[in-house]
């Protein structure tokens, strides 16, 4: 019994011990909307993210408030009354990177793989699924993805004076660079 | 019985661990967040609470038009329609110079008068690695009349038309909904009727409650500390604030017919109570 628990013990540590997430806190993460008014596009290039390649684990974490737009005005109506940032600060992934051969980090190359997990946006979490572009090259690891949020999904609430100027698809993408070198 | 239980105990883990192991990148991230300053957002929606400006300031680069109207008494009656009769308008342009210095000018046809101003965000309130617990701006204004002198042959020199406005407006976000401020004010005419003073003092209060999202309610009063016993009365303003878009519309009853600070806190005529209400709108664009 006793070894039992020395067994689940040196597992869990195990666990923690193998992982080495790579770790970048200057993402980038645009989205675009196209309506019939207007195309609004914002950037937010204090995007922060873990990724562990060994259990291909990933969490994105970025702050509402670090989008900016080009017209203020429209920067300050998208915290306050789009997305609430006082109340809800961050957007939050996480999920599961899920591929059949294995992403080697100590070699160049590219892999194409699903991204599976949840997405937190205004509080509200949704079932995402997304394709990345994983690119190793020189010790510089990019991952890349590009995927569909629905304002509506996310209890994002567009009065209908508006609905011309905001789509109800926003198309997001998003680029991770990350260093395997240690500095 | 005790394979079973190292097997239960392998399955349990790996049943959590996906789960566990993304909240654990995530705590990993967010250990080595720094903490940022959150400048406080939207103390007020507009860069005029009613009458009056707000603590706002202008973005950098940002240019806003604003048309304003006050139509003449409600207790005016039937005949004058309510007083939508008679309006007096200013329109008048402002502009972000810096995040924190916002300049503007303006002409309204009450008195038919020019005015520029410029408006400073000394301190902003904000939260996070430090906190302010207040915004403060500091507000200039000039005022010209150009009014022709009733008598034609008489001059009225330039420097009997002018006059300033001085303020310091402190305000506080309490909560998302609520807001307050509170506007101490000289007022400084160069020439003024021998029983008055140049200058006069006056403590403004004001703020806005959200109602939702876009709408909020607006009060505003400015309380004369000198001239109390003269027929004017301290301007009082109710108002509600309605945003759309690139637009905030705003909808006010005041006493006062001046759009102007020297205007309608030294110089409102208008008996709130009395009925000398007048309807009012200010509308907005950012460019």
């Amino acid at each position: 019994m006793k070894n039992i628990l020395l067994v689940a013990v040196l597992l869990c540590t195990g666990v923690l011990s193998a992982q080495n997430p790579l770790i970048t806190r200057e993402g980038t993460t645009s989205f675009f909307s196209h309506a019939p008014l207007e195309d609004i596009e914002a950037v937010n290039d204090k995007t922060t993210a873990a990724i562990d390649f060994v259990k291909g684990d990933v969490v994105v974490k970025m702050l509402i408030k670090h989008f900016t737009f080009k017209n203020a005005l429209m920067q300050e109506h998208f915290n306050e009354n789009y997305m609430e940032s006082e109340k809800f600060p961050a957007a939050i992934f996480k999920g599961k990177i899920l591929t059949d051969e294995a992403i080697d980090l100590s070699q160049d190359g590219t892999y194409s793989v699903r991204v599976k997990g949840g997405l937190t946006i205004h509080g509200v979490e949704q079932a995402a699924e997304a394709t990345a572009m994983i690119t190793v090259t020189d010790g510089q690891v990019t991952a890349k993805t590009e995927f569909i949020a629905r304002p509506a999904d996310y209890d994002i609430e567009i009065p209908t004076v508006v609905v011309r100027n905001i789509a109800e698809e926003i198309q997001v993408t998003t680029t991770l660079n990350f260093s395997t070198t240690k500095e | 019985m005790s394979k079973r239980i190292f097997y239960c105990c392998c399955f349990l883990l790996l049943l959590c661990t996906s789960a566990r192991a993304q909240d654990e990148l995530l705590s990993l991230l967010e250990e080595t967040e720094p903490e940022e300053t959150t400048l406080t957002p939207a103390t007020f929606k507009g860069s005029r609470l009613i009458n009056g400006h707000t603590v706002m300031t202008r973005r950098k680069g940002s240019l806003e038009f604003l048309i304003a109207h006050r139509f003449g008494r409600l207790n005016s009656g039937a005949y004058e329609l309510f007083g939508l009769d008679n309006a007096n308008v200013r329109f008048g342009l402002d502009y972000g110079l810096t995040d924190r210095l916002t300049v503007g000018f303006g002409r309204n046809s009450f008195e038919k008068t020019y005015d520029v101003f410029a408006k400073f965000a000394i301190l902003r309130q904000q939260s996070g690695a430090t906190t302010v617990p207040v915004s403060v701006t500091g507000f200039v204004s000039g005022a010209v009349n150009t009014l022709r002198p009733i008598d034609p042959d008489t001059e009225v020199p330039f420097s009997e038309r002018v006059s300033y406005t001085y303020q310091l407006l402190v305000a506080r976000k309490i909560s998302p909904n609520f807001s307050v401020q509170l506007m101490p004010t000289l007022v400084h005419f160069n020439i003024v009727p021998e029983n008055l003073s140049n200058d006069l003092t006056a403590l403004g209060v004001g703020g806005r409650l959200l109602l939702t999202k876009r709408l909020s309610v607006n009060a505003e009063y400015y309380y004369r500390l000198q001239d109390r016993e003269t027929d004017n009365y301290d301007a009082l303003a109710i108002g509600i604030d309605l945003e759309t878009g690139g637009h905030v519309f705003q909808l006010q009853f005041t006493n006062s017919r001046s759009m102007v600070e020297k205007g309608f806190i030294r110089e409102t005529t208008g008996d709130f109570f009395g009925g000398d209400i007048h309807f009012g709108f200010n509308i907005t664009r950012t460019f």
